[in-house]
């Protein structure tokens, strides 16, 4: 019987450790009554910004909502868990994208905003918005821009660059044994820039009749001098951290660097007054500088099991309580707020760079347009990769990418709504 | 008493039953079932689309490229492992003390995970920064720096790539090769060596390689199914926050952005998924049947 006792004790305790493992709760309580609702955010890079958004939940009456704040590949993370009734009800989403829409796994939340959708910035809330109604309510704009320190320039005798040949012409001449002159990421470009150089251009990625909008031979001219950064040796590779993190910048691994918004309190405190800023510069005749805005949008699962109380909590947060939409845009990392009144009180928007940010992201930001889906986006940047490191003909990879975006443009146009 | 044997035999071969039914068997055949099917977005499909992902996939440059790289990293990591863990093996099998040592400290790399040892060739060995230590060694030599993991063209990621997966599996193989010569009967090198055969290459080429054929098979084809599942450190080293570059995109990477990036073209990614399941198996089964697995050690 001995055996038999150590073998029940063995099962007994691999069924205990089973439960235990199940138990894992990595949110806050909120402090609310009522229905519980769990709110995912990724993870931000900027300190506080955690403590703040538990804060916010903890102050909603009408529900107790955990927050998980999820590191790791946040949209993959997501995606999969739209699947499953074990997902999010609120979840802030790059996107939500075309076919999350279309496969009815977000809610409508038009009457949300009902009165103030004026109040939002378009460039970042037609993104949202499909058939006429709104999808996701924008949290922030994200703005990306170029980072240029004014000494490396001004003893180099070069002149912050507004058009990109001027800007091939400084990396080459800002290059030299220890510094690059500009960094577009580890990749060379292909990743962050996307459709960026198609708008500087003047052109876009989706025309607003929902063709592939850069069937042009504009687009291949301005692409090939891309290559001529990397031809140079102009561009920064290899650096330990990505373009979304201003070190290298900051490290005086490079004399330009592309980055965030998000990165320039950072940038002003180890440089005080040695940096500025720029669009990325117009190139050829129709040109115009270019500004890529993104938002993550806060969103509501169609699987949710309290949607009423999921969207009144997103209509609480992100529409009714303007003070917390100010601290969290401007207290942690820095962004502009989606909401225009707000940035426009804003007071550290209105002086030194950070006043030239806002007021070129108001002229030319441009956000990525809903039709353009991820396998469009693959197409474009794989072929953008192959052109800036391969040297491949842009006009032959553009032809092939115009092909695959005209067909993903037609699925998706066909693709049955389902409600 | 037999009724108590079963009952055991249930409770504790039941839940690896089950988890494997559940885990394993049951999402095969979803995904099977999932790739006859326009599945953006949902596991539960209702557009029947017969063929048609298989079709798109298999003229996708993007898959069929994928399976070209799948190709150029067996073609360097087999015969490179096979060869280095078989020479760690032979002199290891010579040295006469402290041999235990020298073989734990051969196999320890295989007990490092691919994620960790990938961040340490991306972000220390092969940074593409000055004071990276490839790039260092090649600056006492007035070399310029090389971007590693950052240029196509020459493509160096492939030494990176290569040397990382090298150094964790090559001490696995290694033991295996320990296990194969050490079951040669010692008297097969006394008679070669009273037939007056040359200890060295002639000895290694006429009795030790064959003795091992056994061996040879399964470590080949262990390290070429391996070589099909690469992923991790393909993942961890060239990826990042927009993606994956177009070159050295094997295809569990390739079906992983497919299927589970956003574009969450969970039909698409398991007409792929089930293709590459027939490669292995058609691979597999191939080299097994042209290799004479299973036979013995010696059976010639």
């Amino acid at each position: 019987m001995g055996s038999f006792s150590r073998r029940t004790l063995l099962v007994a305790g691999a069924g205990a450790g089973l439960l235990t493992a199940c138990g894992s709760n990595t949110g806050r309580e909120g402090g609310g009554s009522g229905p519980g609702l769990s709110q995912w955010y990724h993870q931000y890079g900027e300190a506080g910004t955690e403590r703040a958004v538990q804060r916010y939940a903890a102050a909603f009456r009408e529900a107790r909502v955990t927050v998980q704040w999820r590191p790791g590949n946040y949209d993959q993370q997501t995606a999969a868990a739209l699947l499953t009734d074990s997902g999010p009800d609120v979840f802030e989403v790059n996107g939500p994208t075309l076919d999350q829409i279309q496969g009815g796994q977000v809610l409508d939340l038009t009457e949300l905003l009902e009165g103030v959708k004026d109040d939002f910035s378009p460039a970042v809330l037609t993104p949202k918005t499909y058939d006429g109604r709104v999808w996701g309510i924008p949290q922030v704009v994200d703005t990306q821009l170029l980072y240029y320190r004014k000494s490396l320039l001004g003893d180099a005798g070069v002149e912050p660059p507004t058009t990109l040949d001027a800007l091939v012409d400084a990396a080459r001449e800002l290059t030299g044994d220890k510094v690059k002159g500009l960094f577009l990421g580890n990749d060379g470009g292909a990743g962050v820039l996307g459709g960026t150089p198609l708008y500087a251009a003047g052109l876009q990625l989706v025309t607003d009749d929902g063709k592939a909008g850069f069937d042009d031979p504009a687009a291949a001219r301005t692409l090939g001098k891309l290559h001529q950064l990397y031809a140079d040796k102009s561009l920064l590779l290899g650096a330990p951290s990505d373009w979304s993190d201003p070190s290298a910048f900051l490290q005086g691994l490079t004399a330009m660097q592309w980055s965030g918004l998000w990165a320039l309190p950072q940038v002003r405190k180890e440089l005080g007054d040695d940096f500025g800023v720029l669009p990325f510069p117009a190139d050829g005749g129709h040109g115009r500088p270019s500004v890529p805005v993104g938002a993550y949008g806060a969103a509501v699962s169609a699987r949710s099991t309290h949607q009423e109380a999921a969207k009144a909590y997103v209509k609480w947060l992100w529409v009714d309580r303007t003070d917390y939409q100010e601290d969290f845009a401007l207290s942690y990392g820095f962004h502009i707020p989606a909401r225009l009144s707000l940035a426009r009180k804003a007071t550290k928007l209105r002086q030194g760079p950070a006043a030239d940010v806002v007021r070129f992201t108001t002229d030319h930001g441009y956000a990525q347009p809903l039709l353009w889906t991820p396998a469009s986006q693959t197409a474009y940047q794989d072929a953008l990769s192959r052109i800036i490191r391969n040297g491949a003909s842009p006009e032959r990879e553009l032809r092939t990418v115009v092909r695959k975006v005209s067909a993903e443009l037609d699925r998706v146009k066909n693709a049955k709504k389902t409600p | 008493m037999r009724r108590r044997r079963a009952l055991w035999f249930w409770v504790f071969v039941g839940p690896f039953a089950l988890g494997l039914a559940l885990f394993t068997y049951v999402p095969l055949l979803w995904s099977v079932g999932l790739s006859f099917f326009d599945a953006h977005n949902t596991v539960t499909p209702t557009h029947f689309v017969g063929l048609g992902n298989y079709t798109a996939m298999l003229r996708d440059d993007a898959f069929t490229d994928s399976l070209k790289t799948f190709l150029v990293f067996t073609a360097f990591i087999v015969p490179v492992t096979y060869v280095f863990s078989l020479s760690l093996a032979l002199m290891v099998n010579r040295v006469r003390r402290v041999r235990a040592f020298f073989r734990s400290v051969f196999f320890l790399p295989a007990a490092c995970s691919y994620v960790v040892a990938a961040l340490i060739w991306k972000m220390s060995l092969f940074s593409g920064v000055r004071f990276g230590l490839a790039n260092t060694v090649l600056g006492w030599f007035g070399g310029d720096p090389v971007a590693w993991l950052s240029t196509p063209d020459p493509p160096w990621y492939w030494l990176v790539l290569v040397t990382v997966r090298l150094w964790l599996q090559a001490g696995f193989y290694m033991i295996l090769f320990l296990a194969g010569l050490q079951r040669i009967d010692p008297v097969l090198y006394e008679a070669a060596a009273v037939d007056g055969a040359r200890p060295g290459w002639t000895v290694l080429r006429h009795i030790t390689l064959p003795q091992l054929r056994a061996t040879s098979v399964a470590v080949v084809l262990l390290l070429v199914v391996n070589a099909f599942q690469a992923f991790d450190e393909f993942y961890n080293l060239l990826s990042d926050a927009r993606g994956y570059p177009p070159y050295a995109r094997p295809p569990l990477v390739y079906l992983y952005y497919v299927a589970l990036g956003q574009g969450q073209n969970l039909g698409l990614g398991s007409a792929g998924a089930v293709i590459l399941a027939l490669v292995v198996v058609v691979v597999t089964v191939g080299q097994a049947r042209w290799l004479r697995l299973g036979r013995t050690d010696g059976d010639g």
